[in-house]
């Protein structure tokens, strides 16, 4: 019978350094370690004594690609410790942020790191402009992710580690000319949307395992910030319950030390998102979905290549919601909300593009912070991608080349699209 | 230009957000069609998978210094390669990843169990106090601007000498 060690020094096509070592017993899949590259960089400890205003721009730079989640959920952390609420501006604004950083990131994800596999390259670049589909797709690519940075640069000053978005509001305005501009963009990449859904949608790959998902679904309207924690259980955690969610339920279960064996995991992102508020997408994001075959029967669902498919459904909500957002409101100079500072606890509660995160900030009375925890996505994803990987290498096994398992489990970690740099901090390592 | 002179480019993250290698993605959205012409991505893991490692005319490290395995591989990187630059602030200045560096001696003792364990400098460094640097894009994150003005200049450098 098979014995052997696979290991993947580093997995290309994601965002920051990942290795996965896989051990096969006679031919049975024993242990799946996937783990981060990444050094430590301490920005929990480093938070400490640090005032709260300039706390949103230190944790951003936990990670590049999710530098905005990050700002507007430590800000959320903030106000909420300061007892500051945002107004209806600020909260479009924000939710604008959020809409610019899901297109560029998601595009990012779904067209330079994903759409490869499909069509059998190695590189986004590598596809061919003499072949009319694949020229189709290039150019969309890169104008799909443009307009998601346009819209990142106009609200927030920067697509990453953004410059605008502050405790108690916004420190600049969009001006009417960039908003025109926006709109415009946003419009011409909607066909380049469509056709991406419908990659995602026909695309051979399938890996479906039962498991839970997680995600911050709001009331009314399918968006990142507001809502309630939902669960595939049907538990509900309301605003009120965010403290006791974070400390009872996703802390513990991170810390937990064996928890390859013990714990149950759970998903979270773009398509525990679709799963659990797909009747809350804008009505025009419904209606294309509708046209293109009834595509929203296809959620919910555990089939992780589906979190592809999730993710360009998002694209062209965001697209939608953005457009109508920018149309529908007249963006006027605010002074910045202040507070007196006090003690107080404050946690943040977000839809990052790979899913739920959380920021908890601890402040002092004189208004700089004593403590805080943050916990991202892929860390919550850690036990699922490991559950997924042995299962489908036990599935593999014995025929398999090696290499062409190495490309299966590639292919399958990059369907969850984990952030290294976030996990950095936050992924447990197995010593061993 | 044929497939031979095109300038072989690298890119290598250390320690860092990679904020970097997502401005250059941006850049890229309204410059892939040049870039397509005249650059082999040769060693740029966030854009394929075969990468290959052997000799580049430009290298970009992104990331400050943390460990002597990533000492030896950016002294490695420097050997086979014309031209390096540091870009952001965590390849130039060692911040922010080196922000334990100056840590308070309490704070030093309630990590040290971790750079114990991942055998990590007791200094973070910046990239050239290990290599020689032959230009340096600073900015957390580098500016798109600076960027694409050292690539154009690194570019007619090399086309000239490569001619």
């Amino acid at each position: 019978m098979h014995s052997f060690d696979l290991s993947l020094d580093h997995i290309t096509k994601i965002e920051g350094n990942a290795s996965l070592s896989v051990k096969v017993e006679d031919g049975k899949v024993k242990d799946v370690n996937f783990k981060t590259m990444e050094y430590k960089r301490f920005f929990t400890e480093a938070m400490k004594g640090k005032s709260i205003a300039a706390l949103p721009a230190h944790l951003a730079r936990i990670c590049g690609t999710c530098s905005n989640a990050h700002i507007i959920c430590s800000i959320e952390a903030c106000e909420n410790a300061l007892g500051i609420k945002a107004t209806e501006q600020t909260k479009i604004l924000r939710a604008l942020t959020l809409h610019g950083l899901i297109i560029r990131d998601h595009a990012l994800h779904l067209y330079l790191f994903s759409m490869p596999d499909i069509y059998g390259k190695d590189a986004f670049l590598d596809f061919d402009e003499n072949n009319p589909e694949e020229h189709q797709l290039l150019h969309d690519g890169f104008e799909v992710k443009a307009a998601g940075n346009f819209l990142a640069t106009l609200i927030s000053g920067r697509s990453v580690h953004a410059t605008y978005p502050a405790v108690g509001g916004f420190l600049h305005f969009p001006d009417k000319a960039g908003i025109d501009e926006a709109i415009k963009k946003l419009q011409s990449v909607r066909p380049a949307v469509l056709r991406l859904i419908e990659v995602f949608k026909n695309a051979p790959f399938h890996f479906d395992r039962k498991t839970q998902y997680m995600a911050l679904v709001p009331e009314h309207s399918y968006g990142y910030i507001n809502g309630s924690i939902k669960t595939s259980n049907g538990e509900t955690y309301g605003e009120e319950k965010f403290r006791e969610h974070l400390e009872h339920v996703v802390l513990p279960y991170s810390q937990a030390s064996a928890y390859q064996y013990d714990g149950e995991g759970y998903m979270v992102g773009a398509l525990a998102r679709v799963n659990l508020a797909k009747d809350l997408l804008h009505p025009e994001t419904k209606k294309s979905l509708k046209s293109l075959g009834d595509i929203l029967n296809l959620f919910p669902s555990t089939d992780i290549f589906y979190n592809n498919l999730a993710q360009a459904i998002e694209i062209l909500h965001s697209v939608d919601e953005s457009i109508d957002l920018l149309s529908n409101n007249n963006f006027v100079a605010e002074p910045l909300m202040k507070a007196t500072p006090r003690e107080g606890v404050g946690i943040g509660v977000i839809e990052a593009p790979r899913g739920t995160l959380y920021h908890k900030v601890v402040i002092s009375a004189d208004g700089l912070v004593k403590e805080g925890e943050v916990i991202v996505p892929t860390g919550q994803n850690q036990i699922n991608i490991e559950r997924d990987v042995a299962i489908l290498v036990q599935n593999l096994l014995p025929d398999t080349p090696k290499e062409k398992i190495e490309f299966e489990i590639e292919k399958l970690i990059r369907a969850y699209d984990p952030c290294m740099s976030c996990a950095a901090h936050f992924l447990k390592v197995n010593w061993g | 230009m044929d497939e031979v002179k095109k300038i072989k480019i690298g890119w290598f993250s250390f320690s860092c957000c990679e904020d970097n290698t997502i401005v250059m993605t941006e850049v890229m959205n309204d410059h892939w069609q040049e870039w397509k012409k005249i650059f082999d991505f040769r060693h740029v893991r966030v854009l394929k998978s075969k990468n290959i490692y052997d000799e580049f005319d430009i290298a970009f490290i992104e990331g400050a210094i943390a460990s002597d395995e990533q000492e030896n591989q950016v002294k490695d990187i420097r050997s086979r390669s014309k031209k390096l630059v540091a870009v952001g602030a965590c390849a130039v200045v060692g911040l922010p990843a080196g922000q334990r560096n100056t840590f308070t001696a309490e704070q030093n003792q309630s990590i040290q169990f971790l750079i114990d364990r991942f055998k990590a400098l007791p200094k973070v460094l910046r990239v050239k106090d290990v290599v020689k640097v032959d230009a340096e894009i600073p900015g957390c994150p580098m500016s798109p601007d600076n960027f694409l003005k050292v690539v154009n200049d690194l570019v007619s450098e090399l086309q000239t000498t490569n001619s």
